[in-house]
């Protein structure tokens, strides 16, 4: 019937690899660390004094200063090897727990990635763009501290659940007005999310000046939380990895079974996809979108409180560190499901922590790993620009992308 | 099918009306009881307001304004209250907002006044200030206006200014401020240009492309900075200078409003011109038409013949170099030099002001004004004691906006395919 040759099953193997998502998906993730590398070289002084030598000698110092670049960064996010077989052979716990350290730090980075990488890919499948990340985090961070000092006598497995049920509440809470706004008049989320990140910076600003401050602190701090509050530490110091990895994978999984496999997640995943079909279908679209900003908003909000319980034991000004943004690229790169979500966040974590080596060690700005971030981002976004750069195939199926919408409410 | 659809939508259309009546009519009264128990009772008898009208170092000097407090307070709430009365009984029809704006104006004169009763506060200076903070809320608002009445959403102000700040002060420092203005511009069109390419043609969310923007633009600037602005070596790279003030040779003789309005550097004019020319642009002009016309409905656009993906480049680009012109400012008209993330949210202000002006140039400039007008007050009283937290008048802006998004008291409106990516019918 078919006039195509036959293909022996090595070539069908390629054709399907070439034309899978999992592919563009590494090599947007190649692609930006490539990108990363390259800018560290094009702004490395010395490559050009060594350029005036000849090209030669400038070739080899912008790839030894990239060298420099991602070595320190590999051994800031998993620690060095050798460091750490020496560790072993010597026996001393001390020393085996300082050269593991980087590794489980990289874990303790990771637990508010995949949060607030859950927050918005929960909105993504809700059809909702939850911009505000920052916002629920602060405020969730606000409310778990708040709980974390405030309730006293209380045992370790009430208080600090407890806290942890206040965060989410009030990054529940955040993302609750916009959703009834959306709901109720139509005003897009995307501006009242923003909107109500700059009222929640404000709001926590007045709030370690005047009812939350430390009476014993000049500068706006709060007071510390309560041990009870504390999530538990797993090793001794300098270790400062805690349970809060294994709550984060757990509220993973439960997004995802409540996405697909309750009704309730597949009349969310409906409006999601096409509310108009959904209204028809007889679900509550309204109500969807409530509830879906508003679980959003909530795991945002653990976000905050997980750092605060799990790492920093108080609020202070500058506890905002841009989770808020980079969440998008969590949840595109982890295509909206859980899974994806909790892969994407390992990679930020162990990049962000191994970014603080690199700082140190090559003398190269922190702030690389934003640019890696925005890069695969937008290459995730694009997919079309990586099947141009490496010649891949179309896929068959259209890339499921997220629905765009305009400002107007329909 | 089709007349009953027409009935309902004429039954639920007059008694939204109505319910928008009774809350401004509501609102109205609110504020006007929140002068008299708020401010009011508490206020000791014979207290006196004193206004000074000229900002500090300017020679056109004006007298200073003294009036009692608790009269004029109660004038304003009586104003309030009859505005209420009139709004609940018949209502101003078209003319509501316009007393929605003058009755919030008499408000917030009023917290002022009582605010800093039985003392001293600069009004001339606090409006001068607001000027100077409305510029580049203003400017970016228009490059939102430029970039959205055809079709784009644009939440990458905040992105293209600060990478337009940083490119103005490198290249400023080693030519001059022209040439580290034009090169600022560029900068903004190279960001807008990207999110064109994005954005139109590989069609991915504007609002992701924006993001990307804004990342990539904060961890840009960043990490040049850090690798090279901020090491005392290459200090000569940071240090463009400012552009001078001008002061307007009659105009800024004029008591009170001469110094507040024709005592700054050319961004300030510059601001006036194009929220001009844009208005003239785009809504007198036979190319304002077709520009709009893309945002409005595309597909009806292409079947006149405008070429709408050509316009929407235009407008991602002309919106581009706005944004970055505004960007410029923090560095050459404000700071002098570059600093990390310094344009600090004000793109998203810009944002907030574009929908709050109606994604109209002066609606966008008025809305600038009013957020300027917060800040400088914020400011003001966080020096103040007054028992108003300053962070909750630092909230206004975004609160304000909410609200007009939410349609309540007015309701802001988006040019219609905002946001929507546009492809040719295959045939």
């Amino acid at each position: 019937m078919s006039q195509e040759p036959k293909k022996n099953a090595f070539l069908i193997f390629l054709d399907e690899l070439s034309r899978s998502s999992f592919l563009v998906t590494l090599l947007a993730i190649f692609t930006g660390l490539l990108l990363g590398g390259l800018l560290v070289a094009v702004t490395t002084v010395d490559v050009y004094t060594a350029m005036k030598v000849s090209i030669w000698d400038g070739i080899q110092v912008a790839l030894i200063a990239m060298w420099n670049t991602f070595y320190n960064l590999f051994i800031g996010a998993v620690g060095n090897p050798a460091e750490i077989i020496a560790a072993l052979q010597g026996g001393d716990a001390l020393t085996i727990r300082r050269a593991i350290a980087p590794f489980f730090e990289s874990f303790v980075q990771t637990t508010p990635y995949i949060y607030a990488g859950l927050a918005v890919a929960l909105g993504f499948r809700v059809g909702l763009f939850n911009i505000g990340a920052e916002g629920q985090i602060f405020i969730g961070a606000a409310t778990a501290t708040w709980a974390g000092y405030a309730f006293k006598g209380l045992p370790v497995y009430i208080h600090l659940p407890l806290a942890l049920f206040f965060g989410a509440l009030g990054g529940g809470i955040w993302g609750f007005i916009p959703g009834i706004l959306k709901a109720k008049t139509g005003a897009h989320e995307v501006i009242n999310t923003m909107m109500m990140n700059y009222i929640a910076f404000l709001l926590s600003d007045w709030l370690l000046r005047a009812p939350m401050q430390d009476p014993n602190e000049y500068t706006p701090k709060s007071p510390w939380i309560l041990d009870s509050a504390k999530m538990i530490r797993l090793f001794d110091t300098p270790i400062r990895f805690h349970i809060g990895f294994f709550i984060a994978l757990l509220m993973a999984f439960l997004v995802w079974w409540l996405l697909f496999k309750t009704t309730l997640g597949f009349e969310l995943r409906t409006v999601g996809l096409n509310s108009n079909a959904a209204k028809y279908a007889g679900m509550k679209v309204t109500s969807a979108i409530v509830i879906g900003m508003s679980l959003s908003g909530a795991l945002a909000g653990m976000a905050g409180a997980n750092e605060v319980l799990g790492v920093n034991y108080r609020l202070t000004p500058g506890f905002s560190s841009g989770y808020g943004f980079d969440s998008i690229a969590l949840a595109l790169l982890g295509r909206s499901h859980p899974a994806g979500v909790v892969l994407a966040s390992l990679l930020f974590g162990f990049l962000r922590n191994g970014a603080r080596m690199m700082q140190v060690r090559a003398d190269v700005p922190i702030d690389i790993v934003s640019i890696l971030q925005a890069l695969i981002l937008a290459f995730i976004a694009a997919p079309a620009i990586i099947r141009t750069i490496y010649r891949l195939k179309e896929q068959k199926v259209e890339e499921a992308g997220i629905s765009t919408r305009g400002w107007r409410s329909e | 099918m089709a007349t009953a659809t027409i009935t309902k939508t004429a039954v639920i259309t007059k008694p939204k009306n109505n319910t928008r009546r009774i809350v401004v009519g509501v609102l109205f009264l609110a504020l006007a009881v929140i002068i008299w128990f708020g401010f009011v009772r508490e206020l000791p008898d014979g207290l006196i307001n004193t206004y000074v009208m000229t900002p500090s170092a300017s020679d056109a000097i004006f007298p200073d304004w003294v009036f009692p407090t608790a009269p004029a307070l109660n004038m304003i709430a009586g104003i309030c209250a009859i505005m209420g009365a009139y709004q609940l009984a018949r209502g101003f029809g078209k003319f509501s907002n316009l007393m929605i704006g003058l009755a919030v104006g008499l408000f917030i004169f009023g917290f002022l006044s009582w605010a800093s009763s039985g003392g001293t506060i600069n009004l001339g200076g606090l409006l001068r200030v607001m000027v100077t903070r409305a510029v580049p809320l203003t400017l970016g608002a228009l490059s939102g206006v430029l970039c959205e009445r055809a079709g784009v959403v644009n939440i990458a102000i905040e992105g293209m200014m600060l990478m337009a700040a940083f490119v103005s002060t490198v290249f400023g420092s080693l030519t001059n401020l022209w040439g580290g203005l034009i090169a600022g511009i560029l900068a903004g069109m190279l960001m807008g240009y990207i999110h064109g390419v994005l954005s139109i043609k590989y069609k991915i969310n504007q609002i992701i492309s924006g993001t990307f923007i804004n990342i990539f633009a904060t961890g840009m600037t960043s990490f040049l900075s850090s690798r090279f602005l901020q090491k005392p070596e290459y200090q000569h790279l940071n240090e463009p200078g400012l552009f001078p003030v001008i002061e307007i040779p009659i105009l800024y003789k004029i008591p009170f409003v001469g110094p507040i309005l024709f005592g700054h550097n050319m961004y300030v004019y510059a601001m006036f011109i194009f929220v001009f020319l844009l208005t003239f642009l785009l809504f007198k002009t036979r190319w304002g038409l077709r520009h709009r016309s893309v945002g409005e409905h595309p597909r009806a656009a292409d079947t006149l013949g405008i070429n709408v993906i050509k316009t929407r480049y235009i407008a991602v680009l002309l919106g581009g170099a706005m944004a970055g012109f505004a960007g410029t400012y923090f560095t050459l008209g404000s700071v002098g030099r570059f600093d990390e993330s310094m344009t600090a949210g004000r793109g998203f202000i810009a944002l907030a002001a574009m929908i709050f002006g109606n994604w109209n140039p002066i609606g966008s400039m008025g809305a600038g004004m009013l957020f300027g007008f917060f800040d400088s007050l914020s400011t003001k009283l966080s020096i103040l004691r007054v028992p108003v937290p300053y962070e909750f008048i630092g909230m206004a802006p975004y609160l304000a906006t909410m609200i007009v998004l939410a349609g309540v008291v007015g309701k802001s409106q988006a040019p219609a395919a905002d946001g929507v990516p546009y492809e040719k019918e295959s045939l």
